[in-house]
């Protein structure tokens, strides 16, 4: 069976993310795929590179697997997130979450891509047509209580 | 006592590396080191309001203190997903 999280330089597959949480039990799996699109903030995306302390961020996916099963005991969670160089279209991130019932599934699913944003070290570096720059998003402090209650809300509307 | 430190995106491209050894003080803490980083590469300040930093791979305070070869690591603003 699949590891439930991954950080790795190779293709993702969705189909092996799946296989590492759904079980007979299970009436839904949802899964998500971060892509790598085109554009971004009015510049055309050629392609982005991926890095990470993968240490840490090893420690930080399996850190959100944690808190999505203090929310949703029910779910099980995957997350394997890539690095390296992606093309346009490919997927940087793939998670599924799977449940006895839908709703579970689709609020952990969004939960955890939420949390990823906000305190997984790994920064997107950007080349674009006519130059690169790093993108930088959310100082990452997996204590903030306020920024995981946003990924709830987030996921719970 | 040796340390190494570690920087990652923009921070490493400002140090023209992502890995450092630095000798410190027995009472070395991050923030102090942190402020040595700055020292040497002063165009890492403006990192200092969005900075996080880690100790052996798990996310630490600036005031962790500092042991005989540690890996310290300082992260820019993170932007995976």
């Amino acid at each position: 069976m699949p590891p439930p999280t991954a950080i790795t330089e190779l293709v993702l597959d969705p189909n092996r993310v799946v296989d590492a949480v759904s079980g007979d039990g299970d009436g839904a799996v949802v899964t998500f795929l971060g892509l790598v699109r085109d554009h971004n903030q009015g510049r055309r995306v050629t392609h982005l590179i991926y890095e990470a302390y993968d240490a840490l961020a090893l420690k930080a996916l399996d850190r959100i697997v944690t808190e999505a099963a203090e929310h949703w005991p029910s779910v099980r969670l995957a997350i394997h997130h890539r690095t390296g160089r992606l093309e346009i279209g490919e997927a940087s991130v793939v998670i599924a979450a799977a449940s006895a019932h839908r709703a579970d599934a689709f609020a952990a699913s969004r939960y955890a891509i939420e949390r990823i944003k906000q305190i997984v070290p790994i920064w997107k570096h950007e080349y674009f047509e006519g130059g690169d720059t790093w993108i930088e998003g959310a100082t990452a402090d997996p204590d903030n209580e306020e920024a995981r209650a946003h990924a709830r809300k987030l996921a719970c509307p | 006592m040796p340390v190494t430190i570690r920087l990652f995106a923009r921070l490493r491209e400002v140090a023209g590396t992502g890995e450092l050894t630095r000798e410190l003080p027995a009472d070395a803490t991050v923030a102090g080191l942190w402020d040595q980083m700055v020292r040497d590469y002063p165009a890492m300040a403006a990192y200092q309001p969005s900075l996080s930093c880690a100790v052996n791979a798990e996310y630490a305070r600036f005031k962790s203190p500092i042991a005989d070869g540690d890996e310290i690591a300082f992260l820019p603003p993170v932007s995976g997903g």
